[in-house]
């Protein structure tokens, strides 16, 4: 890439000397890939049989590599659209930091890597969902409707949907109903989290040109959509309970958690103001957290968990 | 750039590229670790 197309872009000269290995740490999207691990993790945990505590901890590894992995694709792809925007404008592309056909490679690399990984060392079921998370990700969320429709989010949310189904892959070497109801619970949680960052960063959103909800049908629309998909993930959040895989502690938690995101769906479309959604936005990571921690908890102390997924018990 | 800015500037590149290398050396022994681990877990049946 020659200098003026960096500088029609809104991207900084590289020059990658000056690249560290945290620049390489940030392309991974640390933060994003949390509670990715988390919630892929949690599937893990959840799902019936067992499997060598080495295994499990290749899994993991494998899911956090890959979501890393699918993010610094998407920065690469992204880095016109990042450069002009606030929240993003510092990300090592845009900032010059790294060059992107690094930030390609090192992706590419590491996605490949960590499919084959999860391949020959846990099972071919879990790897070929990890590539079809990554895949997604980049070509169908990314490249294709980022930038062209506001239900982005919606249908790529998907993406971020797979870890606990990829989890409980890894032990049990299938799909099932339980694994798909974990998904679900991802799946309608990502609109409405995401919509309520766009409230607030709406126009940054504008500037780059990308077609969010708030963007392209107004606020009150949005504020209307965060309200029906909190009130769908209440009973979503509950399919767990029905289909035996939680108890009452998870049952609780849903319930009670679930409760308080639908009145801060309530109190963002009465308020109309940023504040509401930003509480709304900060509630919803702890939400999910919340939720696959007591999935995690139900399913044992730290002991017997050792145990359970090693066989031993 | 005078003749000691720059000499700092070498410095600090040089001290940014043996960290990217330490970091990759890291990565490729942590590599071959899991590797060798998960080949001994598979072969004991695990």
């Amino acid at each position: 890439m020659t200098d003026t197309s960096l500088e029609i872009t809104g991207i900084a000269s590289v020059q990658p000397a000056q690249s560290q290995v945290d620049d390489y740490l940030a392309l991974l999207k640390p933060r994003v890939m949390s509670l990715v691990v988390f919630t892929g993790f949690a599937g893990l945990v959840a799902a019936p049989g067992t499997l060598h505590p080495l295994l499990a901890a290749v899994a993991v590894l494998c899911i956090a590599i890959g979501a890393g992995a699918a993010g610094a694709i998407n920065m690469w792809y992204d880095r016109d659209i990042d450069a002009v925007m606030q929240r993003t404008c510092r990300r090592p592309i845009p900032a010059g930091r790294v060059a992107p056909a690094e930030a390609l490679a090192f992706g590419v690399t590491l996605s490949l890597f960590s499919v084959m990984l999860m391949g020959l060392a846990v099972n071919w079921v879990a790897a070929a969902l990890l590539a079809l998370a990554n895949g997604f990700y980049v070509f169908v969320y990314t490249v294709w409707l980022k930038r062209r429709t506001p239900q982005n989010i919606v249908i790529g949310g998907a993406a971020g949907a797979f870890p606990p189904m990829i989890g409980w892959a890894a032990v049990t070497g299938a799909v099932s109903l339980e694994s798909i109801a974990l998904f679900s619970i991802i799946f309608i949680w990502t609109p409405p989290h995401f919509w309520a960052l766009a409230l607030y960063r709406e126009g940054d959103y504008a500037k780059a040109g990308v077609p969010m909800l708030p963007v392209v049908a107004g606020k009150e629309e949005t504020r209307r959509h965060i309200l029906f998909y909190a009130a769908l993930l209440v009973p979503i959040s509950l399919t767990p309970v029905v289909l035996g895989m939680a108890g009452a502690i998870y049952g609780t938690v849903a319930a009670v958690m679930g409760g308080y995101v639908l009145w801060l769906a309530i109190r963002v479309l009465r308020t109309r103001d940023d504040a509401s959604a930003r509480r709304m936005f900060g509630f919803s990571i702890l939400y999910l957290f919340s939720l696959f921690a007591a999935l995690i908890a139900e399913h044992g102390t730290a002991g017997a968990l050792l145990a359970r997924v090693g066989g031993l018990g | 750039m005078t003749a000691m800015a720059k000499r700092g500037y070498d410095s600090e590149v040089h001290r940014r590229q043996r960290s990217k290398n330490f970091a990759l050396l890291v990565a490729l022994l942590a590599f071959v670790a899991v590797i060798y681990l998960v080949s001994v877990v598979r072969i004991g049946g695990g």
